[in-house]
């Protein structure tokens, strides 16, 4: 791999660290990230994702190590980096009591735009995230998805060059995902630089060209999804279900058949190259599972295989 | 064209935001005075008048009262200005959250909301002072001075209250705020009497708080009756207060927000 230019390095992190007291948020991660892609930043709750984030949105001073974002540092010259940014919080900061294009107008001007600029923009994000029929409506009476299409809206307002996205679906229905995945998309291709933090690793396999996975403050793993799964995971799982309670029991019978089983409170996973073969040969031994399921290796595999937990319960 | 100054984006956001809810308020802001003039000014004042001593150091009640009372207001709206909207703007609506994830910083967030409460203080103080020209309580248009004490008093009540609002967890000390420090002032702060009126102790309790400072300040000015040393004295206890409260804010809205 050759070095990346450091112009088109927009996130430049070496043992960045972030302490609460005597807590560690962060624990010295290194992290790259390069103009035009989506990166991802994928764990559980408390991992440190959103310490992260703040420190790169440069609203959270860093405690240690170094952090440089548009190649500029956060300590320095932290207007100019937030005046290029464009934040999504993991909390939604709209004014409940202004209507949703109101919301648009008011944060605008915080950058300083000129008021016409403005309106005609804030036009412009209503239609991209299908809200121009709500544009008078007070945000208090918007639903979730509606909300966070708002606060993507809002983020947009200075054509930001890169784009922090603290959790953007977490809580929506799965249409609500869909419609915003669509607009993240749309964004990546116009060569907007996307940082996204999720639970979610259908979210992160559909958007991201490279992630980390983080754990208790820690970079755990790191590459393009299936990079990740090559790594740490196989290529196949046979999901077998036993009665409860049996399938400690019925792990050491099935282990040869893979190179690795999972033992989860309501079925076991097999990891294997072959799913089909495995599956076969755990009927040809008469174990007589309640259910068996072969499916492809995904990144929630590699998150169980790194961490021992299952990323959403 | 230069770009607004930071704190500037934040001050409009809150005029925006007011220009929307102003009606609201504004009936209370009128309806105050009209009910403490005419009830203790004319009503109670009437009785001052007759009574041996003939007024308040010779001037009717009313318009010893209506300076104190204007003081008062501006206390009361700085107060009111300073406690649920800056707690709502950390922990509610995150209105400084927003402001913070674009190019202003914690020190904008913070001077373009007291630009704003100082703009509050102004309406009010200013509404009473129209109110108390109709009754005729104001007998100079000297009494345009008194403004500037009404709005040195708020700021003095304003920036420690934004302060302690900013690092206070939940607004059961708001209450606490508005019962054991605003009214006691106002009944005890020489509002309503001199507070020579006072036993000794209470006297000299009362001379320490900003309030009596702002009340006695804005009495001198709308009379007409200030000296050179009493209104520094003044303005400068009142600006120790201010600035006193200032810093404090200035660290605490660091702690709260930059972490
Ligand atoms: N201001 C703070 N003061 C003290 N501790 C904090 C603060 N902010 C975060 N933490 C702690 O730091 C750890 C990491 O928090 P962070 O919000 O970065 O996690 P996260 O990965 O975003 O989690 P989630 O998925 O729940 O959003 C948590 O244990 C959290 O309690
Ligand atoms: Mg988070």
């Amino acid at each position: 791999m050759t070095e990346p230019d450091p112009a088109e390095q927009l996130v430049h992190a070496r043992g960045l660290t972030k302490r609460f007291g005597d807590f560690t948020a962060v624990d010295g991660i290194d992290v790259d990230v390069r103009r035009g892609e989506a990166f991802g930043f994928l764990g559980p709750n408390g991992a440190g994702k959103s310490s992260t984030m703040r420190m790169i949105a440069c609203v959270s001073p860093v405690t240690d190590g170094t952090l440089r974002v548009l190649g500029r540092d956060p300590a320095t010259d932290g207007a100019w980096i937030r005046g290029r940014l464009g934040v999504v919080p993991q909390e939604d900061s709209l004014d409940l009591e202004l209507t949703v294009r109101e919301n648009l107008l008011v944060y605008g001007r915080y950058f300083g735009l000129p008021k016409p600029l403005i309106r005609e923009r804030a036009e412009e994000l209503l239609d991209f995230v299908q809200l121009t029929d709500k544009r008078d409506a007070k945000v208090d009476a918007l639903s979730g998805g509606m909300k966070r299409r708002l606060t993507i809206a809002r983020s947009l307002i200075n054509e930001p060059e890169v784009l922090l996205l603290d959790e953007p679906t977490t809580g929506l229905d799965p249409q609500a995902r869909h419609v915003l995945w669509d607009r993240l998309f749309r964004l990546k291709q116009q060569g907007v630089t996307l940082i996204l933090t999720t639970h979610y690793m259908d979210e992160a396999e559909q958007l991201c060209d490279r992630l980390v996975v983080m754990d208790k403050a820690h970079i755990v793993a790191e590459g393009s999804p299936a990079e990740l799964i090559g790594q740490w995971s196989a290529r196949e799982v046979v999901e077998v279900r036993f009665a409860p309670g049996d399938h400690e029991a019925m792990a050491g019978k099935v282990e040869d058949l893979g190179s690795r089983v999972e033992v989860l409170p309501d079925r076991l996973l097999l990891y294997t190259e072959d799913g089909d073969a495995a599956a076969a040969a755990v009927h040809e031994r008469g174990l007589h599972p309640v259910g068996l399921l072969v499916r492809r290796s995904t990144l929630e595999d590699v998150f169980l295989r790194l961490t021992g937990r299952t990323l959403v319960d | 064209m230069l770009a607004a100054p930071h704190a500037l984006r934040s001050y409009e956001y809150w005029l925006f935001q007011y220009k929307r809810t102003y009606k609201g308020s504004l009936v209370s802001t009128i309806l105050f005075p009209v009910l403490f003039l005419a009830s203790m000014g004319l009503g109670l004042g009437t009785l001052v008048d007759q009574s041996a001593s003939g007024g308040v150091d010779g001037r009717s009640y009313l318009t010893f009262l209506a300076p104190g009372l204007l003081a008062a207001t501006a206390m009361q709206t700085a107060v009111g200005e300073s406690t649920y909207p800056v707690m709502g703007a950390i922990k509610w609506v995150k209105t400084y959250h927003a402001m913070l994830a674009t190019p202003l910083g914690v020190l904008d967030v913070l001077v373009g909301h007291v630009l704003f409460i100082a703009t509050r203080i102004l309406i009010s103080a200013g509404i009473f002072l129209a109110v108390m020209t109709l009754f005729g309580a104001s007998e100079s248009p000297l009494a345009l001075f008194a403004l500037v004490g009404a709005l040195l008093t708020g700021l003095a009540f304003a920036l420690p209250t934004i302060a302690f609002a900013a690092v206070t967890e939940n607004d059961a000390g708001f209450a606490f705020l508005f019962r054991f420090v605003v009214t006691p002032l106002f009944l005890f702060g020489g509002v309503f009497y001199p507070v020579e009126q006072l036993p000794v102790v209470l006297e000299q309790v009362a001379y320490v708080t900003p309030l009596w400072h702002g009340v006695d300040l804005s009495r001198d000015l709308a009379l007409g009756t200030a000296t050179a040393a009493g209104t520094a004295g003044h303005v400068l206890y009142l600006s120790v207060w201010i600035v006193a409260g200032f810093a404090v804010a200035a660290r605490n809205y660091r702690r709260r927000l930059a972490v």
